[in-house]
């Protein structure tokens, strides 16, 4: 349960921010539908639909989103829906349902950094920025590792390159969580991205892998070493075991499909 | 706090705590159709239209729908697409208990503005959210491509 003592709707960052910092018990609000899984006592809840920052839009050859967007905005965009092979779609309609997707933000599915989360995933195997606040723009791999606690998430920002993209994933219904995804990523100068998450940890690239692949052409090797390079986690959901079992054959399809 | 809410098309000022749930708050104000199931965001059968679009009411914080105007199925009932869709259910014997068929319809009716021509991979996957506890779901997948089809 979560306990709202009050409610705030910001009509700006700035403003947003400002509250954020000076109200002991301030939190940002996306649409809450993951935060109210937890018990947790919210003394100012600031709600950003009115602060300016739904979007999506091109600049620059850059794809950049809004952090109050939600993911059913995104799927629908035409920009998204054209980008990266129809991939990034895909992505985002594996996760959960259209139900849940008209409600939940990027701000809120990119900011607690969920272990199983599907879009971190993919965002990471592309070459994505996350522009906060405070904080300013950081590569989302630097944002991963960072421990900020306070601040919003203005916009994501996807470089918009000619890369094709695959999404991989194993579960055991369409409908439920990931056991462990990974994402590949490949542009026509062989630099790849690969991402593998739900391990259950929060995705991380796999950086060996990359290297790898940009000087060998051993798609079997790669993908192990990819899986290698990364450590697992038992939960409730699979064992440490059978993610070490999944993880290469998962990176191995994904590669297949980028390189086809 | 106060919150102004169009429900059905119908203007309303609603006094509601800021921890409430839209749910809730339907429910609160006689809307009986919208139901409670799990109450985390798996089930679908408190979907409700936001602005047009499927939404969990059990998921959406009610002060955060201040402003936007919500359709339940109350607000459906003289819609001849709703009637399309609950007959296409009827004759398919797909009606059983009825706790779930109020988000189901709501959602189909959503799919129905949104997907041009669906396979009906598409369709499964639009509905991945809505189950049924009475674990019926062939007759109503029957009913819902015959509704597409004679509609379409
Ligand atoms: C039932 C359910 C199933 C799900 N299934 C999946 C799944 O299969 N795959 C998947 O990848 N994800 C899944 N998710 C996660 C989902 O995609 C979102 O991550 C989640 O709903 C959070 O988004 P929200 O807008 O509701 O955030 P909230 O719950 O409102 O907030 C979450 C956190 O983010 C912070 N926050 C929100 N916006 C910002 C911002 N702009 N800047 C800084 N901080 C911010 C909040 O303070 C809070 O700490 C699921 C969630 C639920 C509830
Ligand atoms: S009650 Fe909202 S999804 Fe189950
Ligand atoms: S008909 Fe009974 S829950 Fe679906």
């Amino acid at each position: 349960m979560i306990e709202i003592k009050e409610y705030y709707r910001a009509k700006s960052v700035e403003e947003a921010y400002e509250k954020l910092m000076n109200v002991e018990g301030a939190e940002i609000i996306g649409s809450g539908a993951f935060m109210r899984l937890s018990s947790r006592k919210i003394n100012l809840a600031i709600d950003l639909q009115e602060a300016g920052l739904n979007y999506v839009k091109i600049e620059n050859n850059e794809i950049r989103i809004g952090g109050a967007t939600t993911l059913g905005e995104i799927e629908k965009n035409e920009i998204i829906k054209e980008s990266f092979n129809g991939e990034l779609v895909k992505a985002l309609q594996a996760i959960w349902s259209v139900q849940l997707r008209n409600i939940a933000t990027i701000g809120g599915t990119v900011f607690p950094r969920l272990g199983f989360s599907d879009l971190i995933t993919v965002l990471l195997a592309l070459n994505t920025d996350i522009v906060l606040y405070n904080n300013g723009r950081m590569p989302l791999e630097v944002f991963l590792e960072e421990k900020i606690r306070k601040d919003i998430i203005v916009e994501l920002i996807i470089k918009k390159e000619n890369r094709k993209l695959s999404f991989q994933y194993m579960r055991n219904s369409f409908y439920d969580f990931s056991i462990l995804n990974a994402a590949v990523s490949v542009d026509e100068n062989k630099d790849f991205r690969i991402a593998i998450g739900a391990r259950p940890g929060v995705a991380s690239l796999a950086k060996k892998a990359m290297g790898y692949l940009k000087e060998n052409d051993d798609i079997e090797e790669g993908a192990k070493i990819a899986a290698e390079e990364m450590t697992y986690g038992s939960n409730i959901k699979g064992s440490k075991e059978y993610r070490e079992m999944i993880a290469p054959v998962l990176v191995r399809r994904g590669l297949e499909e980028v390189l086809k | 706090m106060k919150i102004a809410l169009t429900i059905n098309n119908v203007k309303k000022e609603v006094e509601i705590s800021p921890s409430e749930f839209l749910l809730d708050v339907l429910r609160r104000l006689d809307y009986m159709s919208v139901k409670k199931g799990c109450d985390t965001g798996t089930c679908g059968v408190c979907t409700v239209l936001m602005d047009g679009k499927p939404v969990l009411s059990c998921s959406v914080l009610a002060a955060s729908a201040d402003g936007h105007e919500i359709t339940t199925i109350e607000g459906l009932s003289e819609d001849p697409e709703f009637k399309a869709i609950s007959n296409a259910l009827l004759e398919e014997g797909a009606d059983q208990c009825g706790f779930c068929s109020p988000g189901l319809i709501l959602n189909v009716y959503a799919m129905k503005k949104e997907l041009k021509n669906p396979s009906e991979e598409d369709m499964k996957k639009y509905l991945v959210g809505n189950l049924c506890r009475c674990t019926g779901y062939v007759p109503q997948m029957r009913a819902i491509k015959k509704y597409f089809e004679v509609k379409a």
